[in-house]
C-alpha cells in the first residue's frame, strides 16, 4: 500500500541518501563549479550534509522542527560560502513549518517544502531563471503541487522529475547571482552546480521514502 | 598539484597554527578559526571584523593588529566563514562600544555576515554595523549581476578605518567614513595564470600560454575577457583606463595600491608600477600614496590588480598614522 506520510525517521533517511550522494558527486559538482564558479560546491555540501548527518546520529530528533532545526543549522555553521545560508536556511523554514509534527502528509509536506523555497527566496534573493538552485527547487515544488492529488510517492517523484529538468533548464541561462553573474556571457551552456545538488535533495527524498517510480 | 601541505582539507586549520605561533601579537581560537589581537579591544573602542574564506592571505587574518582589525574569521579555502564564527568573534572583540563588520560584495560573504549581524544583535545585543566593499569596475551591469565585487579597497578600508577607531571615533561615524572609503576607491584586476585550489587540486581555470584574462576576481572566477597576451605597459592601461573611466581621480591626492595576486615576483610588481604611476602622472592624476606588493592574494595566480582610492587630508593622515600587522606595518 503506497504511504500516504512521512515521519521523522523518514526525513532523517533523507538526509543520510542526500549525504551520500554529495559525497558520490562531490567531484563532479566541484567540476560543474570551477567553470562558472569558484570550484567548491562538491567539497563544501559534501563536508555539510556529513556533519549534519553526524549531528542527527548524536542527538536523534523527535520532531519535524528539531530535524529542521539540526540539519538547518548545522549546514549553516559548516557549509559557509552561499550555499550554508541557502541550504541551511530551506531546512530551517521546512522545520519551522512542520514543527511539533511528527508525521508529515502529502499537504504538510508541501507547505514545508514551499515554507523552504520562500526562505531561500528571501535570503538569496534570486529569481527564477537567474541560473540558481532556485530554477530546480521552484519547478520541483510546483510538479509537487500538481500532483498531490495522486497521493504522497506519486508529488514526491513528480517534484524529483521536475527539479532533474529544471536543473537542465540552467544550461542556456545567462547567470545572474552568485560568482557566475561575473562571467556574464561565457556562464551560458554550463549547467548550474546550485540547481545540480537541488535535483539531487529530490531524486534523495524519492529513493529514501521509496517514491522512485 | 605541487604545494606546500600536509592534506587537502587541514589547509585552513595548519595555517592557523603557523600563524599563531608566527605571531605573538595575535592569538587564534582555532576551534572558531578566528584571529584576535593578543591585547583584547580597549574600553571605549570600536572593535574592526572582518573575514572572508583563506587563500587571499595576508587579507583578512594578516591586518589584525593594533591601527586594523581586531579580529578575522577565517573561511575554507575560496569559501566565506560562518555565521557562528563571525558572532563569536562579534562577542569576544566588543568592548562596549559595538562593532564593525567589514564585508566584500561576494553572495556568500554578504549572506553569512547578514545572518551572524541578525544573531548578534538579538543574542547579545551588541551593536553592530556593516558595510560592504564593491569596488571592482571589472563588473560592468552590476543590474545583472551580484554587483561589483569588494576586491583591493578593503585593504585600503582596513587600514583607514582601523586609524580612525584607534582614535576613539564612534561606530557611527566609523560607518559613515567606511562608506566613504569605498565609494571613493575602483580597482581592477588580471591574470596571467589560474590559481589552484587544494581541495579541487587542479587549476580552476584553463588560461592558453599566449592569453590572459582582464578583470578577474580573487577566487578564479573569470574576468571581464580574455584577450591575447600583452606586454606589460599595455596591461597597466588595460587595468588603468576602466578605473580613470568610471571614478574622477583629478584634483584629490591619490593612494594606488598595484597588488599581486600570489604568484608574480616583485620584480614584475615593482615593474608593473612603474608603468601604472606613469599613466595615472599622464592623466592627471596626483600620487601621493603607493603601496606595491602582495596584499590580497588568489593563491599562487599570476597576476596583479590597481586599486585607486580619492583621498583627502584627513584619509591621508588616517593612512599614515602607525600600523603594526603582519601584512602592514609602519610608524611604529
Amino acid at each position: 500500500m503506497a504511504r500516504t506520510s512521512l515521519t521523522v525517521a523518514d526525513l532523517v533517511a533523507w538526509t543520510q541518501r542526500f549525504r551520500d550522494l554529495m559525497v558520490e558527486h562531490r567531484a563532479a559538482l566541484t567540476e560543474l563549479d570551477s567553470a562558472i564558479g569558484d570550484a567548491d560546491h562538491g567539497s563544501n555540501m559534501a563536508r555539510g550534509m556529513q556533519s549534519a548527518v553526524e549531528k542527527l546520529e548524536q542527538t536523534a530528533p523527535e520532531t519535524v522542527g528539531a530535524w529542521g532545526k539540526s540539519v538547518g543549522m548545522t549546514l549553516v555553521s559548516s557549509v559557509g560560502g552561499a550555499s550554508g545560508p541557502l541550504y541551511g536556511t530551506f531546512f530551517l523554514r521546512f522545520g519551522a513549518s512542520g514543527g511539533d509534527a511528527t508525521e508529515l502528509d502529502a499537504a504538510a509536506l508541501g507547505a514545508a517544502l514551499r515554507a523552504g523555497l520562500e526562505g531561500v527566496l528571501a535570503r538569496g534573493k534570486a529569481e527564477p531563471g537567474d541560473k540558481t538552485m532556485i530554477d530546480a527547487l521552484g519547478p520541483a515544488l510546483d510538479a509537487f503541487d500538481a500532483a498531490v492529488d495522486q497521493g504522497l510517492e506519486a508529488a514526491i517523484a513528480a517534484a524529483r522529475d521536475a527539479a532533474a529538468a529544471g536543473r537542465d533548464a540552467t544550461e542556456p541561462l545567462q547567470a545572474r547571482k552568485g560568482r557566475a553573474s561575473y562571467l556574464g556571457e561565457r556562464s551560458i551552456g554550463h549547467v548550474d552546480p546550485g540547481a545540480t545538488s537541488t535535483a539531487y535533495l529530490f531524486d534523495a527524498l524519492a529513493t529514501a521514502t521509496g517514491s522512485a517510480a | 598539484m605541487k604545494k606546500l601541505i600536509n592534506d587537502p582539507d587541514g589547509v585552513v586549520r595548519d595555517a592557523l597554527v603557523g600563524i599563531e605561533v608566527a605571531h605573538p601579537d595575535l592569538r587564534v581560537d582555532h576551534e572558531n578559526r578566528i584571529i584576535y589581537r593578543r591585547e583584547p579591544t580597549r574600553p571605549g573602542k570600536v572593535a574592526l571584523i572582518s573575514g572572508g574564506g583563506s587563500g587571499h592571505e595576508p587579507l583578512h587574518g594578516g591586518y589584525v593588529g593594533f591601527g586594523m582589525l581586531d579580529a578575522a574569521c577565517a573561511g575554507e579555502v575560496f569559501t566565506s566563514p560562518t555565521p557562528d564564527q563571525m558572532v563569536e568573534a562579534t562577542k569576544t572583540a566588543d568592548s562596549g562600544a559595538g562593532v564593525l563588520h567589514i564585508v566584500k560584495n561576494y553572495t556568500g560573504d554578504v549572506m553569512n555576515f547578514e545572518m551572524a549581524a541578525e544573531l548578534a544583535e538579538s543574542e547579545t545585543g551588541v551593536r553592530v554595523a556593516s558595510v560592504v566593499t564593491d569596488d571592482d569596475v571589472a563588473v560592468q551591469d552590476s543590474l545583472y549581476t551580484a554587483g561589483r565585487r569588494g576586491v583591493g579597497v578593503t585593504v585600503l578600508l582596513e587600514k583607514i578605518v582601523g586609524a580612525a577607531a584607534e582614535e576613539g571615533r564612534d561606530l557611527d561615524t566609523l560607518a559613515e567614513l567606511a562608506t566613504r572609503v569605498n565609494a571613493s576607491g575602483r580597482s581592477m584586476g588580471m591574470a596571467l595564470t589560474s590559481c589552484i585550489v587544494p581541495a579541487a587540486g587542479k587549476p580552476t581555470f584553463d588560461l592558453p600560454e599566449n592569453e590572459m584574462e582582464i578583470g578577474i576576481g580573487i577566487h578564479g572566477e573569470p574576468g571581464r575577457h580574455r584577450v591575447p597576451l600583452a606586454g606589460a605597459r599595455e596591461i597597466a592601461e588595460q587595468l588603468v583606463e576602466p578605473i580613470l573611466a568610471d571614478h574622477d581621480f583629478t584634483g584629490a591626492p591619490a593612494i594606488v595600491l598595484l597588488n599581486g595576486m600570489g604568484g608574480s615576483p616583485l620584480l614584475e610588481l615593482y615593474l608593473m608600477y612603474g608603468e601604472v604611476q606613469r599613466i595615472l602622472e599622464a592623466s592627471g592624476v596626483t600620487v601621493a600614496r603607493s603601496l606595491v606588493g602582495n596584499y590580497i592574494t588568489s593563491l599562487e595566480m599570476a597576476g596583479c590588480s590597481v586599486t585607486l582610492l580619492r583621498a583627502d587630508d584627513e584619509l591621508l593622515g588616517l593612512w599614515d598614522a602607525p600600523v603594526a600587522t603582519p601584512g602592514l606595518r609602519w610608524g611604529v
